[in-house]
């Protein structure tokens, strides 16, 4: 039976098919069952869409290839946890597309990174990291505070992601441009509805540069929402076990 | 095909393909290469008996030895903490932080678990060695801004300074220039006024003229004699040691622009025994009252 390879290697067509057959059964195995599978699926309280600015953060964040440096992914190893805090769930980055867990730990961390720092650490940090941590290999991010943000675009991007299963309501996308600007201005008329949409949010100039919202402003409201939508005082930890 | 056409120079059967000319032996694969193979699928047996592996329509086989890498980083943050559980019950059990410095046993402790700590959550802003930087204070001189008493210095890491923690203290400098509170001549009037507090050189006629405005706008936080307020965060205005300088450009741009440095509540992200390690390994680094 061994030898009835030859019939593969001689016929084009048959050899695709089998190639197909074959790859189909590990697509089978391994990735549709996770669509499915109840234990797969985690229920956690607090997770919600990511907020315009915050948005715009992220795209910042892909953009500067900043997950090449970056992960965002604890591991349920001892060491991490005590470093970084819980380790990360799936229902986590539910609403990234694409996630940014990134492979390569150039920098730290960054999962539980939100309200571990200042918003003036962030800003001081991104524009000469070596001022404050002198051995950081990190390159200097000064750009951001000096752009103006461009968020022309920013409902298109809650609707491109409304495709692929965020659940930004038309509410949230009519609202885009205001809130991401109520975001960087605790005095804005549409505080309260901003925080409706999207609970939690802060609310804050994050750049210390009232006049105008720059691409830093984006980022660091980014950063300062990383880890912090789950409520871990709800979570059961061993239902989830896997 | 038909028969097998045999290679007259090595004696092996060739696979009937032929290109210009040239054949190819059909060689049989390598016995290590075959030899691994097969343990593979053998080891793949074992592999679905003992770890979790096929999923199936309701849920996936377990394997006997029921592996769980969540339950596994659980039983292993349990076993550490069993091992310090003496100790971190005599932090907590300590009747005040000073019985925590008295005693040896339990100061090693803290100072090792405090250590670790600050590497991994305070150098980031405050150095490696609590040295500082601008706008991130020393914590190894005797300047405090809220205090360095072991309970200021735990309240100061519980709560922060102007965090999100609602029992947080709000007090900031405020922007005079930029805010228009007072004339651009005011505030280079009052940066001659702090250098003179200071012992830095001066003009004579410019502090003097500040004096009145010193005692309407700053007196409040900072005091009559420039010494600060501890509960308020204001700082000595006194002495050499400046958190954002003390040179002309560094002061006028202080109470121009106005200075809210941010200190992160530490409640919820550390344990209460964590931050105790903390006070106590931060008021050991330097001047801590």
């Amino acid at each position: 039976m061994l030898d009835r390879h030859e019939i593969f290697e001689k016929h084009g067509w048959l050899l695709s098919i089998g190639i197909l057959v074959a790859v189909s059964i590990g697509g089978l195995v391994e990735i549709a069952p996770l669509f499915y599978l109840e234990s797969t699926i985690e229920e956690v309280d607090g997770v919600r869409p990511y907020s315009p600015l915050e948005l715009a953060g992220r795209n910042i964040y892909v953009r500067e290839g900043c997950y090449t440096c970056h992960s965002q992914m604890v591991r349920p190893l001892r060491d991490e946890v005590e470093r970084y805090g819980h380790y990360s769930l799936a229902a986590e980055s539910m609403y990234d597309h694409p996630f940014q867990w990134g492979s390569k730990r150039t920098g730290p961390d960054l999962a539980r990174l939100g309200g571990k720092y200042s918003d003036e650490w962030h800003r001081q940090h991104m524009i000469d990291p070596r001022s404050l941590v002198p051995e950081s290999v990190m390159p200097p991010y000064k750009l951001l505070a000096e752009r103006a943000l461009d968020y022309r675009q920013i409902e298109n991007d809650l609707k491109a992601n409304r495709m692929v299963g965020v659940p930004y309501t038309d509410e949230m996308i009519e609202n885009a441009k205001a809130d991401l600007e109520a975001q960087v201005d605790p005095f804005s008329d549409n505080y309260d509805a901003l925080l409706a949409r999207y609970p939690k949010a802060q609310i804050r100039d994050f750049d210390a540069n009232p006049r105008e919202i720059t691409e830093m402003d984006a980022l660091i409201a980014y950063m300062q929402v990383l880890g912090t939508m789950v409520d871990f005082s709800t979570y059961e930890a061993e239902e989830n076990y896997r | 095909m038909s028969e097998k056409e045999v290679d007259e120079h090595s004696g092996v059967e060739t696979t009937g393909h032929e290109w210009d000319g040239i054949k190819e032996l059909n060689n049989p694969l390598p016995r290590w290469w075959l030899i691994v193979f097969w343990v593979s699928v053998i080891w793949s047996i074992g592999y679905w008996i003992f770890m979790p592996a096929w999923p199936g329509i309701t849920g996936y086989t377990k394997g006997i030895r029921n592996h769980s890498e969540r339950e596994n980083v659980a039983v292993a943050i349990e076993a550490l903490d069993a091992a310090r559980a003496d100790d971190t019950r005599r932090l907590i059990a300590a009747p005040s932080m000073e019985a925590i410095e008295n005693d040896p046993d339990l100061l090693q402790f803290a100072m090792a678990a405090g250590g670790s700590l600050f590497g991994d959550n305070c150098a980031t802003c405050h150095g490696a060695g609590g040295q500082g930087f601008k706008g991130y204070p020393n914590l190894n001189d005797d300047v405090w801004l809220w205090g360095g008493s072991l309970e200021e210095i735990k309240d100061t890491i519980t709560v922060g300074r102007r965090s999100e923690h609602p029992e947080t203290t709000n007090t900031l400098m405020m922007a005079y220039g930029r805010d228009g509170l007072l004339p651009r001549d005011d505030i280079t009037a009052l940066v001659d006024y702090v250098r003179m507090l200071s012992g830095q050189d001066y003009d004579a006629e410019a502090a003097s003229r500040a004096a009145p405005i010193y005692a309407t706008q700053c007196i409040a936080c900072h005091g009559a004699n420039g010494r600060g307020d501890k509960t308020q965060g204001a700082p000595d205005l006194t002495d050499a040691i400046w958190l954002y300088g003390g040179d002309r450009r560094s002061i006028y741009d202080t109470i121009w622009n106005g200075r809210a440095g941010v200190m992160p509540a530490w409640e919820g992200r550390l344990s209460e025994e964590e931050i105790i390690a903390l006070s106590v390994y931060v008021h050991a680094l330097g001047g801590g009252e």
